[in-house]
């Protein structure tokens, strides 16, 4: 996969991309300020993980003065986010409006034809990289990778694996695993993360593979087990979980979260914007939370986080062809 | 009275097959690949109901007797799409000349023209809800209303209140 | 005792001089907010937020309560004033409250209002503190099957079989029930019934929307044409001794109220039930069970007092899981959540036991933040009541107009504000046609809800319709909704028979 570079090659690779962003963007950026509050569309509804984050930043950029005007947070979580990706394409030109993105930025436009490419938007920035890891109840006697397929397997396909929506990021983690483990699974999706983290702690389903945000609560009270991680390397506040990768199994997997502007904006207002969020991203807030839930900061602008965007849609394309192929979607 | 009642009763028959010819578009069926019904089936099987229930309106209305009572006298009518008219122009007006232009003129028609209120109660509140609107809505709650072709006006405003 | 220690070291904190005054201030912004058709507890919770970074986090977990509480409060008045439900957490206020305001007793029904919100509040409260931890593994029992149950129990202690035309009911239940699935659907993942690919369709059709539009402007226009010949609303005034009166009244009502309060805190504790079901089964049980069930809907002030209460004590409720479990049963909840999360603090199972100080100062604040909003709220009635006074022209400019920004605020789209106005105008034609409303907007607060919990268990179950009954807690619920079901049916079919015995007599 394209993660094959070591976390500390790409983060420094990154930093320095990032110091001549920055120190190429504050010059551009003093020319131009916005002049009325600048909308926040979040392509999730109200109180999910997305929208917490959003939030999150927003008061970062309030509480440490990082725009002249406040930054409005919007929900617009229709369709899977369908209904923000028309919204910003509506709107273009305009330079008083951002988006705040998760993976249905490419999936969405993938599975339903509604007219919106996102090659046209603008990168701002990438935040953040969420995670994902296999979890079961601590109750079950699953300790291992082998132990989870052997269960599974023995299950006959009524093994109960929750997620979110159907087509959202749970959904394509379940079935490269399904792909991989020649493994087929009860896919039982729910309306968010922290529903699904509820419904298997109280043993209405058999497994999920939850955000580490939204376990980690449960995994400290000792209700769930780690089996898995889908990362490259193993997450700081799981020391003990292997990853896929270790394992011998190519799944990696993450989460993006990160800004995009509508077509047209002005190149000033972009670099404006990704000079906040760079700004934002040094913040010792930001650094503290995003060690405590296990998010990896990687910050991330301009032409490369453009051409990051279109590689993921194309592997985004793929899984969703597999997962049509095996009648599952 | 009567025909009214014929009419929504049609009115929801027509809208029940609507909504029943957009519910096919997934299945309605017992899907039995994941258990349970397909994601058209309880639009489709409800609106079926709702089509069945109407006709069942309809059907009965046929034996009832023409009563002399109408649903609309002329003089309520009036006054009835008067309202609806001017509700339906102010919201399409709200995104080209922004709620500020379009509400207060929707009040000053209401108070003045259709309710026939003075000049000073009309004057009063056509000026003083878009200032109670701005300061509510705008500066305490951040919620933006559309502006329209008024926006550049409210820039000064942004710099002053945010 | 250990847990009355800790709650006193918490109302050490929250009875501070600034701390009081956060109560006050943000007891005051939610009412305001509360009380505004289309504004709820969520508005408030999500607009104060940020601010909150700039006090500690116990004065701005007792900040968000206060505004939480206010806004609670804050949703029956324009439930009753105006008759618009401001949340759908006060649906079923509006049955009863708004008949009274037109018989000029609106300050009764808002004191009614308050007193219940208050005695709810308290109630789930102590249960709150009693009971937290233990409690929260019943929240955990929940799964979609039992979600199911619960929905259609609240369904059927409403619905049952009211005096309305039978087959108009069923009309209205099934619209509300399709509007309920337009929009994504989830367990596929497609697009349903967007109507020619409309993004505003997207997201589906909010309960506001559709509350707005046929109480707001429908109602409206349905006055319009009724003020013609005689005024529709009685001028209510509001003295000290209606004041004593309205809270002896209240007195009387314990029954419906203690019931209430255990309802609206049970309920309120399971995740994804939350308010709005708890208030209506409040309401439909309170019906039920009076010994005179015709004069609901005609003004009965029980018909207040129980949603009321139960919205309350749900409200209390929905933070048990958010609190034990980190998982919010209702919008605020989860951002309430959010906030929490920002400050450093992980709700879950831990909580108690890392971060007891704060923990027991919330739950001091939670009685403050009470008492405060029922000081508040009563203390404000007169002015809400001589809103009421204003020339009918000059109230339904101004309704129009709450309408139009009130349906706007929440989603910001353009969209909803057209909807309202097409629901409006529908929703007068059908009220007119003698079509109920309320098991339509009831409809699609619960349909959502309903098709989701009922689509997962027979996926997880591999479509074993049997599941329902089989599981213990659900299988009870189902029982009690058939009970719900089938008992006016025997109350009317005795009745009858008693009708057709008399004349061989």
């Amino acid at each position: 996969m394209i993660y094959k570079m070591t976390r500390r090659a790409a983060l420094a690779g990154v930093a320095s991309i990032a110091m001549i962003a920055a120190g190429a963007t504050s010059a551009l950026a003093e020319g131009w300020k916005p002049q009325k509050p600048v909308e926040m569309v979040i392509m999730a509804g109200q109180g999910g993980g997305a929208d917490r984050l959003a939030r999150l930043f927003q008061s970062i950029i309030q509480k440490e003065g990082l725009a002249s005007m406040p930054v409005l947070p919007v929900n617009k979580g229709g369709g899977s986010g369908a209904e923000a990706l028309r919204y910003l394409k509506d709107n273009e030109g305009d330079a008083h409006k951002i988006m705040a993105t998760l993976n249905s930025y490419y999936t969405t436009p993938l599975r339903t034809d509604i007219g919106v490419d996102i090659e046209e938007f603008q990168p701002v920035a990438r935040m953040a990289l969420d995670t994902f890891v296999l979890w079961v109840n601590a109750d079950s006697d699953i300790q291992t990778l082998d132990d989870y397929v052997a269960a599974v397997k023995a299950s006959g396909g009524e093994w109960k694996m929750g997620g979110t929506g159907t087509g959202q990021e749970d959904s394509l983690v379940t079935a490269m695993l399904e792909k991989e483990f020649d493994i087929k699974v009860t896919y039982v999706p729910f309306k968010g993360g922290g529903d699904v983290a509820k419904n298997l702690v109280g043993g209405h389903i058999d497994s999920t593979v939850n955000n580490p945000s939204e376990a980690l609560g449960f995994y400290k009270a000792g209700k769930v087990r780690p089996i898995m991680a889908f990362t490259p390397n193993r997450i700081e506040v799981f020391p003990d979980t292997p990853t896929a990768t270790e394992l011998g199994h190519n799944i990696v997997y993450w989460m993006q979260r990160s800004f995009v502007a509508p077509k047209g904006m002005p190149a000033e207002a972009v670099a404006y914007y990704t000079d906040m969020f760079q700004k934002l991203s040094e913040t010792e807030e930001w650094q503290t939370y995003t060690k405590d839930k296990a998010l990896m900061a990687d910050f991330l602008a301009g032409d490369e986080l453009q051409a990051y965007f279109l590689e993921e849609r194309a592997k985004h394309a793929a899984i969703l062809a597999d997962m049509e192929a095996d009648g599952s979607s | 009275m009567l025909v009214a009642d014929r009419v929504i009763a049609i009115a929801i028959m027509a809208l029940s097959a609507y909504f029943m010819w957009h519910a096919t578009a997934l299945p309605i069926g017992w899907n039995g690949m994941t258990g349970g019904p397909g994601g058209g089936a309880f639009p489709f099987w409800l609106s079926l109901i709702m089509l069945l229930s109407a006709g069942g309106v309809l059907f009965r209305s046929l034996g009832q007797e023409r009563t002399s009572q109408h649903f609309f006298d002329s003089h309520t009518l009036r006054s009835v799409i008067a309202v609806v008219v001017s509700l339906f122009v102010t919201i399409a007006l709200i995104p080209i000349v922004g709620s500020y232009v379009a509400l207060p003129l929707f009040i000053f028609w209401y108070l003045r023209v259709f309710g026939g209120h003075g000049w000073i109660l009309t004057g009063s509140l056509t000026v003083s809800t878009p200032v109670f609107l701005f300061f509510f809505f705008e500066v305490t709650l951040r919620i933006l209303l559309p502006k329209g072709l008024t926006e550049p006006l409210f820039f000064p405003l942004y710099a002053m209140f945010f | 005792m250990d847990t009355l220690a800790l709650l006193a070291d918490g109302f050490a904190t929250s009875l501070s001089p600034i701390n009081l005054l956060i109560v006050i201030l943000g007891v005051t912004a939610g009412l305001f907010i509360g009380a505004m058709p289309g504004l709820g507890s969520v508005n408030g919770v999500a607009i104060v937020l940020p601010l909150t970074f700039i006090v500690p986090p116990s004065s701005a977990i007792i900040l968000l309560c206060a505004i939480y509480y206010g806004a609670m409060y804050g949703g029956a008045i324009s439930s009753i004033l105006l008759g618009i439900p401001g949340a759908s957490t006060a649906v079923a206020t509006t049955f009863d409250g708004r008949p009274m305001a037109q018989q000029g007793k609106a300050g009764l029904a808002l004191i009614a209002a308050a007193v219940a919100s208050f005695v709810g509040g308290t109630i789930s409260v102590v249960l709150f503190t009693l009971f937290a931890v233990p409690l929260a593994d019943l929240a955990l029992a929940f799964g979609p099957a039992e979600e199911f149950a619960l929905v259609l129990m609240a369904f059927t202690t409403f619905v049952g079989l009211g005096g309305d035309d039978k087959l108009k009911t069923i009309i209205m239940i099934c619209l509300g029930l399709v509007l309920s699935t337009v929009g994504l659907d989830l367990i596929s993942g497609q697009p349903r019934l967007v109507f020619g690919d409309l993004p505003g369709f997207y997201s589906g059709i909010s309960f506001l929307v559709l509350a707005i539009g046929v109480y707001g402007i429908g109602e409206i226009l349905y006055t319009i044409e009724t003020s013609r010949t005689a005024p529709q609303v009685t001028p209510a005034k509001i003295t000290l001794r209606e004041l004593g009166d309205g809270i002896r009244t209240m007195n009387k009502m314990w029954r419906t109220m203690s019931l209430g309060s255990f309802l609206g805190f049970f309920v309120g504790m399971l995740p994804a039930a939350g308010a709005t079901p708890a208030a209506l089964m409040a309401y439909g049980i309170a019906r039920s069970t009076s010994k005179n069930p015709t004069s609901f809907g005609k003004g009965n002030i029980e018909g207040v007092a129980a949603p009321e209460t139960a919205n309350n004590a749900a409200s209390t409720g929905s933070l048990l899981p958010m609190l034990t479990l980190g998982i919010p049963g209702s919008p605020t909840t989860a951002l309430l959540l959010g906030g929490m999360v920002m400050w450093g603090l992980m709700p879950g199972p831990m909580l108690f036991i890392e971060q007891p100080d704060f923990v027991w100062g919330l739950i001091s604040s939670l009685y403050t933040a009470n008492f405060a909003a029922v000081a508040i709220n009563i203390a404000l009635i007169p002015l809400f009541v001589w809103a009421l006074r204003m020339p009918f022209t000059v109230l339904c400019a101004l309704v129009i107009v709450l309408c139009i920004v009130g349906g706007f605020a929440p989603s910001q789209k353009m969209h909803d504000v057209w909807l309202i106005a097409g629901f409006g105008v529908a929703g007068y034609l059908l009220r007119k046609a003698d079509y109920p409303l309320a098991p339509l907007v009831l409809a699609l607060v619960l349909g959502p809800l309903m098709e989701k919990s009922f689509r997962q268990t027979l996926i997880a179950e591999q479509g074993n319709v049997l599941a329902f009954i089989e599981r213990p807690l659900s299988g009870a619920f189902i029982a009690i909704a058939a009970l719900f079901f089938v008992l006016p049916l025997v109350k009317y079919l005795r009745k009858g028979g008693v009708r057709s015995i008399a004349p061989a007599e």
